[in-house]
């Protein structure tokens, strides 16, 4: 069975209803309206299927998507629902990253533009623009074989001091073998930004390599006479691990640390917060105060605000005191990520841009392996796992470009565009757990690398009112930490929902108008270089013949009429040109009732009644 | 921002203070115990403190710092809310809350000056006497190119309809403000009704507000009509004029809707004080509808609270939210909005007549019947178009603006009938502006303007509670009209959105609370360093115009040089 016709799409926020054709493709689910509109959603992207239970009109099927969007079908026949419903679940589960569509996407490149597409971004390189190596801090081979610890990358960089046996020692003594290093040098004040895992303390255990390892990163430091350690996690939380042999780094052993534990939830809280968040903004007819009280009781923007300022503190202790910071929370791949980055963000303008962005995802995420493939559950694996840590640092991030709209260079566009590709494993960027299984699946050489599709497109996630002179005079942002200053991200977490979205965006006409000021601008100067070769007499006829028609047509193009983002989402309501059907779109969902003797009139999700 | 602009202009500061000094002379002599302290200092959150010379004068707290270039503070004692006073030694200290939600600090040596300062703030800000208010003092010093006070009159705005139909004439029943003392003189009434009808109607309507003509829907017809709730009381009165009167709204075998702003329970409980609704029977040809707008008192305390909670340093998150939904801000701004879209919609969509109203149809009903009409008409989103639609449907239609606005959100004294109903509209048209952003020729700069203006103004426009009082006042005489200063080309250019592309089509908001956002402009307008957004505001502004006028002007022009010269080329050759 490939498709199943006459299957009608509910709209999700109101009573309005679309029938077409639904297909079943290898890769994809295909829903194709009669007027020939087309609804793709990769099966990657599919996190459940549900069949509810049969009604007159048909038997819905309800489809939650990890992107957010959510899709509602009644299928006249039940038999067909049933097909469709354990088709899906089949394709669904992968087994094996083999089965990723990865593997099999082919965007027409030659060989030479993939491989070029995977040495964009260079870590190596990006530790050099921080000042490493340098006479305080090196590289070291310890991990060049995945044999100290397999979920760090190969390239390591610790203090000179800290010889083999300390960070052998220290790396035992740490949970899954994740030793301190480092992952982000502050040249100005020579302090670093340190990661590890948590220490395998127990009660009383110490251990006196781990000491060294500290007192290094210490001693690499002029500053100051003692290390931040910073753990992530609520107090509660590390004594409880004290008891699986695991805990906390006990001040009176470690001598030159300062101890702080900044409270952000673990992984199980934040994937129930935010299923919490998506019940509660789901329902429809939801009230003002239902949904005030339902973000409240969800607390997802409270731990949006934890992680925040966790990655405030870390920046304070780094900027203002000069003073380095060791960051961990149980295995240093989540909270940990979450902080080193969001701290990275606020310190160095470079990672503002899109570029740096990359870059910073790649070290801070990518490289230092969190688990996107447990986390955003690739592979059918245990749901325990699952959690939407990477979602809630790009909604951090999006949190910030609010506070400093001219800070940074890239739009929540790209924000979006990454999340919707962390979970469509339709690159190889994000695929498995940590690089050392990524070589054994040798992606590089069998996938295609996001941010080379990213970086091409480039022009549409810029941030129109980006301005580059802002990191002068702001090289460390200092955001607000009032709770009014964090807001529900609905361009996220509605971004299907249409009927949610101002109508028009500021962004995309802004966008599209300082495109056609660039072209513009060369039109001008094309105009210019003519007048001045007529003026002067150099020209001959026949070049003018010939350049005159190019000019006059790029000219035309001065306000380009094609909508600049080609991707089927709706990020900010519509563009002027789909006002229209947008207002059809309504009409139709306020069609005037033949009889009005009951009246039940309706309007976006308020209800009157008579 | 441009929170003092509109006061201090480019006059010099001595200038201004001696005309101050010459009214103080006059009126306010002996309420100002000090006039002048040295040596105070002034602190804002997020801007550099100020340290100088405060005065007082009749009608401004000034605070400068005698140096050139510097920003001064004016501030009018109207627009003072409320003061705090605290005392550290002989260090005195003021906390000024502001009816535009703003608070500053100024902290005065000496306990006897501090004092003295602040009594006299209290009694200058508080003053009852209307003749003593700033707008009667104030002269202007700018070019009054166009007056407001005759920009938009009733006579000009029925000449539009006219030009769309014939069934409608203009009825000075009211010339006297004897029939409704709420009305303006002039008002639109069905063409076949006379005035005798229109009188006994007005007896039958709560304030003598008998149904009036509020918007002609030019697309279909379709009309939308407001007034005072129906005195059916409980013994359910009739009034045959009343029923003629709105009958005559409506085409023939056609019905109607009526939209009536209170919950069925909160409508009937007014039967039992003489007001009440419209039954069935008596209007068979009209279908009710009730929706929950709230009373003004409740709005007030709504304000209040949210206030408080955009105040609250605290750094918890559950405490904000639970605070934001406490207040019920948020949904009295839904609320409203789905009622004028309901509103819209029976006239667009159904095409069917609406008569609006709630109780008194002071404030509710007008919330109501200009928001829809801000959805239905594109001239309502123009800015003088906007200036319009408050003049008319707020202003004229006798929303009692000196009553609701004496107090904003910090005042100690007891509410008598303060309430933001006004600036719940102007919330709302924000929420619209939000959606279509490139739908409205003006920013949300005007709609906090006219915020401000509302609460403490050097323009006569927002005084007193009705026409009648207006012209009592003589405001148009002896006072300056706000659209006079609105309606210069300099301020339009600010006010301007430089986005806005005329649309013509009906505007439907989302009215989803995760639609529905907090307007910062206002509420956490001094909660943040706004330098950084307006300068990316300003930034979006650049590319918009750079493109608009320079680059298209250049291309132009290079365009003709270079059409010329082709033209002039061959002869260039043949010579």
């Amino acid at each position: 069975m490939d498709h199943v016709e006459q299957v009608r799409l509910l709209e999700r926020f109101s009573n309005k209803s679309t029938s077409g054709t639904l297909h079943l493709t290898a890769t994809h689910l295909i829903f194709v309206e009669s007027n020939n509109t087309a609804t793709t959603i990769l099966h990657h992207h599919i996190a459940s299927v549900e069949k509810l239970s049969l009604t007159t009109s048909g038997c819905p099927l309800v489809i939650q998507c990890r992107n957010f969007r959510v899709v509602h079908f009644v299928v006249q026949r039940e038999r067909d629902c049933h097909d469709i419903y354990s088709s899906l679940l089949r394709l669904l589960r992968p087994v094996s990253y083999d089965e990723l569509y990865a593997f099999s996407y082919n965007p027409k490149q030659n060989e030479q533009q993939r491989e070029e597409g995977w040495q964009l971004i260079d870590l190596g390189a990006e530790f050099e623009r921080m000042g490493v190596p340098c006479d305080r801090w090196q590289l070291t081979d310890v991990n060049r074989d995945y044999k100290i610890c397999e979920t760090y990358p190969r390239d390591l960089y610790v203090p000179i001091t800290a010889s083999k046996p300390i960070i052998v020692g220290s790396s035992k003594f740490r949970s899954k073998g994740r030793f301190p290093v480092l992952t982000y040098f502050y040249q100005e004040k020579k302090a670093a930004v340190c990661r590890c895992s948590q220490p395998l303390s127990g009660f009383s255990a110490r251990c006196l390599e781990d000491e060294s390892m500290l007192q290094a990163i210490s001693k690499a430091n002029h500053n100051s006479r003692f290390v931040y350690v910073m753990d992530t996690r609520p107090k509660l939380n590390a004594m409880a691990n004290r008891a699986a042999g695991k805990g906390y780094e006990n001040e009176d052993n470690y001598s030159n640390i300062r101890f702080q534990f900044v409270g952000i939830e673990n992984i199980h809280v934040m994937r129930t917060s935010l299923q919490k968040l998506l019940e509660v903004v789901g329902s429809r007819f939801l009230s003002v105060n239902d949904y005030l009280l339902g973000l409240e009781s969800c607390g997802w923007l409270r731990h949006v605000k934890a992680v925040v300022d966790a990655a405030i503190f870390l920046t304070k202790a780094v900027t203002v005191e000069g003073a380095s910071v060791l960051v961990h929370c149980s295995d240093g791949w989540d909270r940990t990520a979450q902080v080193c980055s969001l701290g990275a963000l606020l310190m160095d303008p470079y990672y503002r841009t899109i570029k740096g962005f990359m870059v910073l995802i790649e070290k801070d995420w990518i490289s230092f392996g969190h688990k996107f493939a447990d986390r955003c559950d690739q592979l059918d694996g245990d749901p325990k796992e699952v959690s939407p840590v990477f979602t809630q640092f790009l909604e951090c991030v999006w949190q910030l470009t609010e506070q400093f709209p001219q800070a940074f260079e890239f739009s929540e566009w790209l924000l979006l565009q990454i999340h919707e590709h962390v979970h469509s494993c339709q690159y190889g960027n994000f695929l498995a757990n940590n690089q050392r299984r990524r070589e054994e699946l040798q992606l590089g050489d069998r996938t295609h690398s996001l941010w080379a599709f990213l970086l091409r497109e480039q022009q549409n996630y810029l941030n129109p009112a980006y301005c580059p002179t802002y990191a002068d005079t702001h090289p460390v942002l200092e955001p607000s930490t009032l709770p009014c200053h964090f807001k529900f991200w609905r361009n996220m977490y509605h971004q299907f929902d249409r009927s949610m979205h101002p109508r028009q965006s500021v962004l995309k006409n802004v966008l599209t108008l300082k495109e056609s000021n660039c072209q513009l601008e060369d039109t001008i100067k094309d105009l210019e270089t003519v007048s001045t070769c007529i003026k002067s007499n150099f020209i001959c006829h026949i070049q003018m013949v010939s350049r005159y028609p190019v000019l006059t047509t790029s000219a035309c193009l001065a306000f380009p009429t094609d909508p600049v983002l080609t991707t089927s989402r709706t990020v900010e309501g519509s563009s002027g040109t789909e006002r229209k059907e947008s207002y059809s779109d309504l009409q139709g969902t306020y069609g005037a009732k033949a009889e009005p003797a009951v009246v039940s009139l309706e309007f976006g999700v308020a209800r009157m009644t008579c | 921002m441009f929170l003092c602009s509109h006061f201090i202009l480019t006059q010099p500061v001595t200038f201004l203070v001696k005309h101050q000094q010459r009214c103080q002379e006059m009126e306010f002599a002996e309420l100002i115990k000090t006039p002048r302290v040295d040596g105070v200092v002034l602190r804002r959150p997020f801007l550099p403190t100020v340290e100088g010379t405060l005065c007082l004068t009749g009608h401004h707290l000034i605070l400068s710092s005698r140096q050139d270039n510097t920003e001064e503070l004016w501030l009018l004692h109207a627009n003072i809310d409320a003061i705090e006073k605290r005392f550290v030694g002989s260090l005195g200290t003021i906390i000024v809350k502001c009816k535009d939600l703003r608070v500053i600090q100024l902290d005065i040596p000496g306990m006897e000056e501090c004092l003295n300062i602040a009594s006299s703030i209290e009694v200058l800000s508080t003053l009852d006497s209307v003749s003593l208010m700033y707008p009667f003092f104030y002269r202007p010093m700018f070019q009054v190119i166009e007056d407001g006070w005759k920009s938009f009159l009733p006579e000009d705005a029925f000449k539009d309809l006219e030009s769309m139909t014939e069934e409608w004439r203009l009825s000075d029943v009211n010339k006297d403000y004897s029939v409704c003392s709420s009305y303006p003189p002039l008002v639109a009434v069905p063409k076949d009704v006379d005035d005798d009808t229109l009188r006994k109607a007005a007896a039958f309507r709560h304030g003598g507000r008998f149904p009036v003509l509020s918007y002609y829907h030019k697309k279909n017809g379709m009309v939308m009509m407001r007034s005072g709730q129906p005195l059916t009381g409980t013994n359910g009165r009739r009034c045959k004029e009343d029923e003629k009167l709105i009958n005559a709204t409506l085409r023939a075998g056609k019905r109607g809707y009526i939209i009536d702003t209170r919950t069925v329970s909160v409508a009937q409980q007014a039967k039992a004080r003489g007001g009440g609704f419209e039954s069935e029977a008596n209007y068979p040809q009209w279908r009710r509808i009730h929706k929950a707008i709230e009373r003004s008192s409740i709005l007030q305390e709504s304000l209040i609270k949210l206030v408080e909670a955009c105040n609250d340093q605290s750094h918890s998150m559950d405490r904000w939210l639970s605070k934001l939904e406490a207040s019920n801000w948020q949904t009295h701004v839904k609320e409203i909005l789905t009622t004028a879209c309901l509103a819209a919609q029976c006239i667009d969509r159904e095409g069917a007549s609406v008569l609006v109203h709630g109780t008194e149809g002071t404030d509710s009903t007008l919330q109501v019947t200009s928001l829809a009409q801000i959805i239905l008409d594109p001239a309502c989103r123009t800015i003088q178009g906007f200036q319009a639609l408050v003049e008319r449907e707020w202003l004229q239609a006798g929303h009692p603006f000196q009553q609701r606005c004496s107090q904003s959100a910090y005042s100690n004294s007891k509410p008598r009938c303060e309430a933001p109903v006004f600036l719940l509209f102007l919330d709302c048209v924000w929420q619209i502006l939000r959606q279509f952003p490139c739908s409205f020729q003006f920013s949300q700069h005007f709609l906090v303007l006219l915020f401000e203006h509302t609460y403490a103004s050097q323009f006569g426009t927002f005084m007193g509670n009705s026409a009648s009082e207006r012209s009592k006042l003589n405001l148009s005489q002896k006072t300056v009209s706000l659209w006079s200063w609105v309606n210069r080309p300099q301020e339009v250019e600010r006010l301007s959105n430089p986005l806005y592309e005329a649309n013509c089509l009906v505007i439907w908001p989302s009215v989803a609370p995760q639609s529905l956002l907090l307007w910062e402009g206002v509420f956490l307008r001094w909660k943040r360093s706004s330098r950084c957004l307006d300068e990316a505001y300003d930034e979006m502004v650049h590319i918009i115009q750079y493109n608009n006028k320079e680059l298209q002007n250049k291309v132009n022009n290079l365009r003709r040089q270079l059409a010329q010269l082709e033209t002039e080329e061959p002869l260039l050759q043949t010579p």
